[in-house]
């Protein structure tokens, strides 16, 4: 879907998937919608459950001086972030790939 | 050299090498104007992201909030990062993959309605707006502090300089200008912090450092009668409230989302926002580190210490009213205690000439000044001090050109071309372009120079508005093929009206007259944009399965964006 440079075609994009049979698509959509949940699930527990709603319990624990719970309000979360937003592009990056397809 | 020598060397190197690149990047095509011709590589679009996203508050203000909230200040942490998951796993590949110029462009043809194209654009005007004002604001307060100019004469220079490389360049221009401003405001954030770190914790990276002295820092602050620094004081729904709305906030706000719209591919979108999280992370776990240590020296050089050998830095920042010392119990020494220092004024900001007698608190610390004074405080070199001005105007600059290529395209292609004039030439809608920038840039300095109350409540206002506009309307978009136009604007509606109203009752800079006694559930405005959100996405249901299915050409457009194109590229088919 890439245009020349320049183009400044504004047309709505046509039939676009067109190259992918139905039960491609279905399989891609539930690739991509299976693994955006899991990513999602990680995404809600750590910051919502670890770093607030459960972070009393936790800061028994310490990191250093540092208790648990605040350690993965201010800097824990943050990381796994990090490694959520990785995971789903190299994962459908390489779907992408398999497919044989561009995007 | 003084610190003034040194900020003056800085800050004309870099202002010549923002402008240096705009020359080189000149635009003549809307394309590039609005979406540098999407040829901007992975790596340096997250750089790009990093610096588009990180504005004069994460810079300048962030870390003080936190150093004086404590853990409540996580709120700032989690939801300006974790935002960036929703971003790069719902919004962003999709809307490369549609590949148009704007998100009201997609919100406009998702939808098919002219009329949803217009209050998305309106929007992302006021979204904008609000944001951008605050950025010149910061350039005017660097200036003011470190070349002792008015925030005035700030101002107008940080207007002017903005003006000419966005307009001349465009997106392309302002891709590069950011990457380089990514570059001065890390190394300035983090250089300062490193050397503060050894210092108090015998650690030169603060991420670890922290850990050393974060205990201690407890200790202090219960001796002075506050509640331990690392103490939860909100409530937990409020924490968790506040925290949602900053992350659907983020995933909301235009000026980031299209930067996405830069790369050449769909993966490419997906890889920049690998390296934007990385990038900006750097930044913000070092802010957490940064105001531990920035808060322990603060009370060390100041806490019942006689206020007529105060530090240099103290007289400083005294001139500006961002420190300001009441003698209240006449021992000449400051003491920093629990309470607001003064009284408030009937608007809400701090009347100086009347200590509160309420509490035993003398200081009152503009949390402003710490990213700073820090510097000074620790006694690094004028060199990393003059640094720390030039990264702090490098970060409102970044974010503000990104705001104004943001209303130049809601004002100049979706609202004048798109709905005014179809047939605009591409000459005349580049011309459009250009003038949108330079008097969006105008008003944005006039709101800098003669702030209004709303200012101070950016945060709240903007990402309350985003969570509970475009965050819903463009991922019910993408992932809900049976969304019509009438749920989504019926949605829109009330949960952008809930939240704005909500907002303004409970603000009384903004007129407002609600008792803090009766916010629903005692969620404050900052986190109300969750209910928005809510709201939102119910209302947007449930009308939308009480009135006919889109069209099949809008469904058709749905699917287009969900999957790939299935055509070979040359580089895959190998």
């Amino acid at each position: 879907m890439t245009q020349p440079p320049g183009s400044t075609s504004t047309a709505p994009p046509g039939p676009a998937h067109s190259g992918l049979t139905a039960e491609q698509r279905l399989g891609y959509w539930r690739s991509n919608l299976t693994l955006t949940l899991i990513l999602l699930a990680v995404w809600f527990v750590v910051p919502y459950l670890l770093g607030i709603i459960f972070s009393d319990n936790l800061n028994a624990v310490r990191v250093g001086q540092a208790p648990l719970g605040f350690w993965i309000a201010q800097q824990g979360s943050i990381y796994v972030f990090i490694i959520l937003i990785a995971i789903y592009a190299f994962r459908m990056n390489a779907l992408d790939r398999a497919t044989g397809v561009d995007g | 050299m003084s610190v003034q020598v040194w900020t003056y060397i800085l800050v004309a190197l870099t202002f010549s090498l923002y402008i240096g690149i705009a020359l080189a990047t000149r635009v003549r095509d809307t394309r590039s104007f609005y979406i540098a011709g999407q040829g901007i590589p992975p790596l340096w679009n997250g750089m790009a992201i990093a610096a588009d996203w990180m504005s004069a508050a994460s810079f300048l203000s962030i870390t003080g909030i936190i150093a004086f909230s404590g853990y409540d200040g996580s709120v700032y942490l989690m939801g300006w990062t974790g935002g960036y998951v929703l971003l790069a796993l719902l919004i962003a590949p999709f809307l490369r993959r549609f590949g148009k110029f704007t998100v009201p462009d997609f919100v406009g043809d998702r939808y098919g309605s002219q009329a949803l194209r217009a209050l998305a654009a309106l929007t992302a005007i006021l979204i904008s707006f609000v944001y951008v004002a605050g950025q010149m604001r910061g350039v005017g307060v660097v200036f003011s502090r470190f070349l002792n100019t008015d925030i005035t004469t700030g101002v107008v220079i940080g207007v002017f300089l903005v003006f000419v490389y966005a307009s001349l360049s465009g997106m392309k221009g302002i891709t590069w200008t950011q990457v380089s401003q990514y570059i001065v405001l890390i190394l300035a954030f983090i250089i300062p912090a490193a050397a503060i770190s050894l210092q108090l914790s015998g650690n030169p990276i603060p991420q670890l450092g922290f850990l050393n002295i974060v205990g201690d820092l407890d200790n202090l602050q219960r001796e002075l009668g506050f509640p331990a620094y690392t103490a939860q004081n909100k409530t937990n729904l409020d924490i968790f409230a506040i925290t949602m709305a900053l992350m659907v906030g983020t995933a909301g706000l235009p000026h980031v989302i299209t930067r996405f719209y830069t790369t050449p591919t769909v993966q490419g979108a997906r890889t920049s926002a690998i390296w934007a999280i990385v990038f900006i992370s750097i930044l913000y776990t070092t802010v957490p580190a940064l105001a531990i240590f920035a808060k322990t020296n603060l009370i060390d050089s100041l806490e019942n210490k006689p206020y007529a050998s105060a530090p240099a830095w103290f007289k400083n920042w005294e001139k500006t009213s961002l420190v300001v010392f009441s003698d209240k119990n006449g021992d000449g020494l400051m003491q920093y205690r629990p309470g607001a220092a003064f009284l408030k004024t009937a608007t809400g900001g701090n009347d100086f000439t009347k200590p509160d007698p309420a509490n035993a608190n003398e200081l009152y610390i503009d949390n402003d000044i710490l990213v700073l004074a820090t510097p000074e405080v620790a006694n690094l070199s004028p060199f990393l001090i003059a640094l720390v001005a030039a990264g702090g105007l490098a970060a409102a600059l970044s974010t503000a050109s990104g705001l104004l290529i943001t209303v130049s395209g809601a004002v100049a292609h979706d609202i004048y071309y798109k709905l005014v004039n179809p047939n605009a030439s591409e000459g005349a809608r580049l011309l459009a372009g250009r003038i949108t920038v330079g008097v969006a840039a105008i008003a944005a300095g006039y709101f800098g120079i003669n702030p209004p109350g709303f200012v101070a409540q950016v945060v709240a206002l903007a990402f309350g508005l985003a969570a509970a506009s475009f965050f819903p309307l463009l991922v019910l978009g993408i992932f809900d093929k049976r969304m019509n136009w009438q749920g989504a604007m019926a949605g829109l509606l009330l949960g952008l009206g809930f939240t704005l109203v909500y907002i303004i009752n409970f603000t009384p800079s903004l007129g407002g007259t609600g008792a803090p006694a009766d916010l629903f559930l005692g969620i404050s405005t900052t986190g109300i944009g969750t209910v928005g959100m809510i709201i939102n996405f119910v209302v947007a249901f449930a009308v939308s399965r009480l009135t006919p299915a889109p069209s099949a050409q809008v469904q058709e457009l749905v699917e287009s964006v969900r999957y790939p194109s299935g055509t070979l590229t040359e580089a895959q088919s190998h």
